[in-house]
């Protein structure tokens, strides 16, 4: 393609300025976390003239980052899986078997995509006060299995939907049953739609905040972000302190989308387009 | 149907009864019995997905609705108000204001990314083909993936009186209106609106940018035949094939925008005063701290109302003009 110099010239020049603003920010994060605690480091992203990494470690301590990280982990490990299993047997039989109310069961399920979390966060917190889960990592789990399933059966069924029906008759026809069927056949053949889902849920978990801020009262049993949330709380006072410890909160995320870029923006992408 | 041919069927029915009654019965209680087999199966593939569907959605909102009938504080016997709370979502000024605050982000949350998204996809597409586009890529889709907490803790760094924002408008010789922007009344909620524009900006522009690949490149050889230069070739040709996922983008952030509660929550806490103050915000604060339950599940219906009314439409657009 030919492109006029000029267009080239201020075309990439654009696209640097808004490289910048993404990054700026993250980078005077880092130089503030290296100021002295409780100082006010002022103006233009400057390397301090005395860099305190001991600011790293007080975060990590006082933050009780490990804690926090495992059990973010622990939230994510729940979750995942468990949506996965019971929205890709939900897809498999709204979408392939087609199992009468189908179409009905479907339109249940899509209507709850739109619904914001803030719309039933009140009435979840006094159903679990009355059957006693609040406060544990049950109270985030549940409801955000219960939350994906919209998105993750549709998600599913979306590719059940269009797995030709010969290859079940074909099973059918050696003796298969259903469940042979599901586990043996449609399974192995849906491991990309499923990786990508899974994908999407592990970031939506671990950055999920409204359920972990009101759900469950102690910071070392919430995810990352409602962590983040509690410690911004107690140290917003001491910026270079704050940084350094959102910093390390953000490490884990931004290790893993560095690794998988390619597979992560393809899923939000995807997530987004069938949302 | 006549006397005649009724009587007809009635023969051939009965005949062909006759001929194979208690086979054809057999047979059809076998096949009943599998389908019926094959069905209950099925749905056992459903209940899990279902039960805690049912349990952890659409219980809790079938609650809210019901909240919303109530004046209740969360400890003491709920008193039945009828449709009070409603009225006072619509008429009360502070809550009126929170529900336009959420409009007003719309405008941040939504138009921006998806305009500028859609200029940053072009510009990617006709002058960054290499590295550089690579790169840009993963940096702008980089807010999309860290919390929105993270998002709005970076910011409020960032714009506070000693930030950077600020740090550079000294720079460039604008010492004169550097302020702490999150805390003032005129500036609060355009500084949360550009948090949100930052957040989205790097989606709306991969999504479009995806669009844009799949625009037959002869479309774009034909029209530089006819002498079209780019703003031509983005109005005539860029713009209608990305129908659908200007529609996407639209429906993602607007709910993004109306739903926003993280930022909010962390960058100014609704204030100063009430000026930052969305539904999200609002229904938590009133919930739990206010202890007006009734009030903030009306809030709630209203919002979960809201979204979906505009979110349908633009579906319905989308699919209408692009299938």
């Amino acid at each position: 393609m030919k492109v006029a110099r000029l267009e080239l010239f201020t075309g990439r020049f654009v696209l640097i300025v808004l490289m910048a603003v993404t990054l700026v920010p993250f980078l005077s994060m880092f130089t503030t976390a290296l100021y002295p605690s409780e100082s006010y480091p002022q103006g233009l992203p400057n390397w301090p003239a005395d860099p305190q990494w001991g600011n790293f470690v007080e975060a990590f301590k006082i933050a009780n980052l490990s804690t926090m990280l495992s059990s973010s982990l622990l939230i994510v490990l729940l979750t995942v899986p468990i949506s996965l299993a019971i929205s890709t047997m939900a897809g498999f039989a709204i979408g392939h078997l087609r199992i009468p109310g189908a179409s009905l069961l479907l339109l249940l399920f899509v209507f709850g995509l739109t619904l914001p979390y803030e719309g039933i966060v009140t009435p979840l917190y006094f159903l679990e006060r009355q059957i006693g889960i609040l406060n544990g990592r049950l109270a985030i789990t549940l409801p955000l299995i219960a939350l994906y399933m919209p998105f993750a059966v549709y998600w599913m069924r979306a590719h059940f939907v269009n797995m030709p029906p010969e290859i079940s008759e074909a099973a059918r026809v050696d003796g298969a049953s259903t469940w042979d069927l599901f586990w043996r056949i449609h399974v192995p053949l849906a491991r990309a739609p499923i990786a990508s889902l899974g994908i999407l849920m592990s970031v939506w978990t671990w950055n999920q905040f409204v359920l972990a801020l009101v759900l469950v009262e102690d910071p070392n049993q919430r995810t990352a972000a409602g962590a983040l949330g509690a410690f911004q709380g107690h140290y917003a006072t001491d910026i270079p302190l704050l940084c350094a410890g959102s910093l390390e909160i953000l490490l884990p995320t931004l290790i893993v989308f560095i690794l998988f870029q390619r597979q992560v923006i393809a899923a939000l992408l995807q997530g987004s387009v069938k949302g | 149907m006549s006397a005649a041919d009724r009587s007809m069927t009635e023969t051939i029915l009965a005949g062909s009864d006759a001929q194979t009654d208690r086979q054809r019965r057999a047979r059809r209680t076998f096949r009943f019995r599998k389908v019926r087999r094959e069905t209950l199966l099925g749905w056992l593939f459903v209940v899990p997905a279902l039960a805690i569907y049912l349990a952890f959605v659409i219980l809790p909102l079938a609650i809210t609705v019901q909240y919303s009938l109530y004046r209740w504080d969360g400890f003491n016997t709920p008193v039945w108000v009828g449709p009070d709370n409603y009225v006072n979502v619509f008429t009360d000024p502070d809550l009126l204001n929170t529900i336009f605050n959420a409009f007003k982000l719309i405008f941040f949350f939504s138009l921006i990314p998806v305009t500028l998204g859609l200029v940053v996809a072009s510009i990617i597409r006709r002058t960054a083909t290499g590295g550089l586009g690579n790169v840009s890529r993963t940096v702008l889709f980089l807010p999309q993936v860290i919390p929105l907490v993270a998002a709005g803790i970076v910011w409020k760094v960032v714009l506070s009186l000693t930030g950077v924002a600020n740090g550079f408008l000294s720079v460039i010789g604008l010492d004169s209106i550097t302020r702490a922007w999150l805390g003032d009344f005129d500036w609060a909620l355009v500084a949360v609106g550009l948090i949100g524009t930052w957040v989205l900006l790097g989606l709306c522009t991969l999504l479009l940018l995806t669009g844009m690949t799949k625009i037959d490149p002869a479309l774009y050889e034909s029209a530089r035949i006819d002498g079209a230069g780019a703003v031509r070739e983005f109005l005539a040709i860029t713009l209608p094939s990305l129908k659908q996922e200007i529609a996407v983008c639209v429906t993602v952030t607007v709910i993004a925008a109306l739903r926003s509660f993280d930022i909010v929550y962390v960058a100014t806490g609704g204030g100063p005063g009430l000026s930052t103050m969305v539904p999200g915000l609002d229904i938590y604060l009133l919930a739990f701290q206010a202890r007006a339950v009734g009030v903030a599940s009306a809030l709630a219906v209203v919002l979960i109302v809201l979204i979906l009314v505009l979110i349908i439409p633009i579906q319905w657009l989308s699919r209408e003009n692009g299938e």
